[in-house]
């Protein structure tokens, strides 16, 4: 049995300018001890995807639907507010993108960090300070005795978000979701929080869903990726095979588009012409057909499903929601469609 | 009335060669020396002591003509300090800047008026950096109203060309900021920057607010845009791979000073400066076969406060090459920029690589 089976989420928002649909039928399931790269930009839909598995969505403007949310085989969507706080932290915990934000500034280190441990573990204050100070120095913060005893203004960016790393994993929680755990923080500094988590995750065997738009970190993070496009899962592939043959065209124009240190410097980049879908007025067929250089006319009318398919040279299992996909296996991943 | 009749043109492709004496001529901008002090209070028991952040601590750079410089470094390294102090919007603590061998720093306001003209800036926030209440037309006519370029009729022509230039619908000269997406309105912020015809454009992280597909259509503009009217960028950005892509001359900050600056081939192939080092493994590359295979240089700890930046080498407390060989001179002397071979343009401030060159070059030059 997979630790996490989402069956069908979909996350709406009631607004004034008509309904937002954030999720809209998103599948996928996840195995123990994974690492899960969700990629897209923003307004894609895959923060919202995470909130919604710990049940964080306001409500209203906010509604969630599914088919089923299986952890571990328990259903968290039918499950009551007061079940569900017993996984939030426990079982389940996140780590936000924003440390400053996502600590509170009025309590201590402490404070913040024993709170899950008396909560969930039912230890005592000296006990779970005392695993609140191991917490700290697991994941890297000096004298960390000392530190306990601070507040939030006290660290740097850096190690606010290795404060938050080590609350989210306090508790040894079977999932991990880490919520653009770097973006906020510069290259040096990213490197060392991303070794450490790789680090924790071999220790603890905690499985990890990755959200970021930086296809860098995750082609280094994660065993399987899946791409996030106007709310819809558009792509799901092993790291090795994604990066090797997009299948999606939005893949490939995501991959175009970064600068890497090994691209030819002053060449234009393969960038994807448009915007981002409305998602309170998206198209009737695929939400990339604007954008897309491998449309046909079918794309407009027919809003395509993610289909599976084994990728035969490399016997992958892979899945993409386009209708051109047989085309794309036959291309090589950075050539441009042929127009006939 | 005003002393131009006619506004600026933009020039067409075909002319577009006219200003691109690259990489010969002197600098068309020169900074010696340049510090930014700020002054921090701290409020002590017995009243405390005011003390200097040293947001810029001694920069020194030229930029040729027709070239595109990217100053990179992490935050707080003093890279923006360093851009809105050469742009006159902080006045300088120390050092000098020139623009065409015209010093800027001693300038009064009305003095700077001419130079403004000539060197515009882009801004990181395409929300912040646009007036809400102004329209397009007026967002991108007021650079010519300030210099009295044109008549009313002339200047809405001359807007209507600039947001085609950026690959905007001239026809939607009349809309205001929040009908655009984030990258419409980076376009729009570019198009104000080249009202007036500049010839240096200080781009102060353009595309870093940015998702990756817009990020890319905006590189590609600022690079089209170069090359058709023969533009000058200073570059300011963390991300190395953009700086990589659109800059041929790169500068590398730490803690207010330019560690290394070097010539894009040189700097990527063969860095020096162990800092240098670090960054470029830091990255992440897009690249899972690469990125799983790559030695990575993990610096330990923080950036220290510019308040109280370490003594000598401001990187020795994290250098990796330090703690393996300790030298004495790291935590004492603050290394200068030297230059290794004469005349290939590869600067670096580090005692310990300039120590371990020494005796090679010392025998090549023996009789």
């Amino acid at each position: 049995m997979a630790l996490l089976d989402v069956q069908n989420l979909r996350v709406r928002f009631e607004t004034h300018h008509g309904v937002v649909r954030a999720v809209d039928g998103v599948s996928f399931q996840l195995e123990e001890g994974e690492t899960l790269g969700l990629v897209g930009e923003s307004g894609s839909g895959k923060s919202v995807t995470n909130l919604a598995l710990l049940g964080l969505i306001p409500s209203p403007p906010g509604v969630v639907e599914a088919d089923a949310l299986l952890f571990e085989g328990t259903d968290l969507a039918k499950l009551s507010e007061a079940q569900m706080r017993k996984i939030r932290g426990n079982d389940i915990s996140m780590i936000f993108q924003d440390p400053m934000t996502s600590l509170n500034p009025l309590l201590t280190i402490e404070r913040q960090l024993t709170e899950v441990l008396c909560l969930h573990k039912k230890m005592s204050r000296r006990e779970a300070k005392k695993k609140a100070i191991q917490g700290l120095g697991d994941v890297g913060i000096p004298s960390p005795d000392k530190r306990i005893d601070q507040y939030p203004h006290e660290l740097s960016g850096g190690m606010r978000q290795r404060v938050m790393i080590a609350m989210g994993l306090l508790c040894e929680p079977r999932l991990l979701l880490a919520d653009e755990p770097t973006t906020a923080l510069d290259v040096t500094i990213q490197a060392q929080v991303l070794e450490l988590m790789k680090d924790l995750q071999a220790r603890t065997g905690t499985a990890i869903i990755l959200v970021t738009h930086d296809l860098g970190v995750v082609a280094g993070m994660s065993d399987r990726i899946q791409v996030m496009y106007g709310g819809r899962l558009v792509e799901m592939a092993p790291t090795l095979d994604l990066f090797a043959q997009p299948l999606h065209p939005y893949t490939r124009g995501l991959l175009g588009s970064i600068p890497t240190l090994h691209s030819h410097p002053g060449e234009d980049l393969d960038s994807i012409p448009g915007q981002p879908p409305d998602l309170a007025d998206m198209p009737p067929g695929c939400a990339f057909e604007p954008r897309c250089a491998w449309k046909t006319e079918r794309c407009a009318q027919e809003s395509p499903p993610l289909r599976s398919l084994t990728q035969p040279e490399t016997g992958a299992k892979r899945h993409s929601a386009c209708l051109e996909i047989e085309t794309l296996l036959q291309t090589p991943p950075s050539s441009a469609p042929v127009t006939p | 009335m005003t002393d131009t009749t006619t506004p600026p043109n933009l020039p067409d492709a075909g002319t577009a060669s006219r200003t691109r004496t690259l990489e010969s001529g002197p600098p068309l901008l020169a900074v010696y020396g340049l510090k930014k002090h700020f002054k921090v209070q701290s409020k002590g028991l017995l009243g405390g002591q005011d003390k200097m952040l040293h947001a810029v601590d001694g920069v020194d750079f030229e930029l040729r003509r027709g070239e595109a410089l990217g100053l990179v470094g992490e935050s707080g390294c003093g890279k923006s300090t360093a851009a809105r102090t050469i742009m006159g919007l902080y006045p300088a603590t120390e050092g000098s800047v020139q623009l065409e061998g015209r010093e800027l720093t001693t300038l009064t306001r009305s003095e700077w008026r001419p130079v403004r003209r000539k060197m515009q800036m882009i801004f990181q926030d395409p929300y912040a950096s646009l007036d809400p209440r102004q329209t397009v037309a007026s967002i991108l006519a007021e650079p010519l109203k300030i210099h009295r370029i044109g008549r009313a009729k002339d200047r809405k022509i001359h807007a209507m060309a600039l947001l085609e230039a950026v690959g905007l619908n001239p026809r939607h000269i009349h809309r205001y900021p929040h009908e655009f997406s984030g990258g419409q309105r980076q376009r729009i912020g570019i198009a104000r920057a080249l009202a007036l015809e500049p010839d240096l454009i200080v781009c102060d992280e353009p595309v870093s607010a940015l998702d990756v597909s817009i990020q890319a259509q905006v590189l590609n503009l600022l690079g089209e845009l170069q090359e058709r009217f023969g533009l000058s960028y200073l570059f300011i950005a963390h991300d190395l791979a953009v700086v990589r892509h659109l800059c041929t001359r790169i500068a590398v900050m730490y803690l207010g000073r330019i560690v290394e600056i070097a010539n894009r081939e040189d700097l990527f192939r063969n860095p020096r400066h162990p800092y240098t080092k670090a960054l470029l493994s830091a990255i992440p590359e897009p690249d899972p076969v690469r990125e799983r295979n790559r030695e990575r240089i993990v610096l330990q700890g923080d950036v220290p406060s510019p308040i109280d930046p370490p003594a000598g080498c401001a990187f020795h407390p994290r250098c990796p090459k330090y703690a393996a060989q300790p030298d004495v001179r790291c935590t004492t002397e603050t290394p200068d920029l030297e230059e290794e071979h004469p005349g290939r343009r590869h600067e670096f401030a580090c005692h310990l690589e300039h120590a371990a060159t020494i005796p090679a070059s010392e025998s090549a030059g023996a009789p």
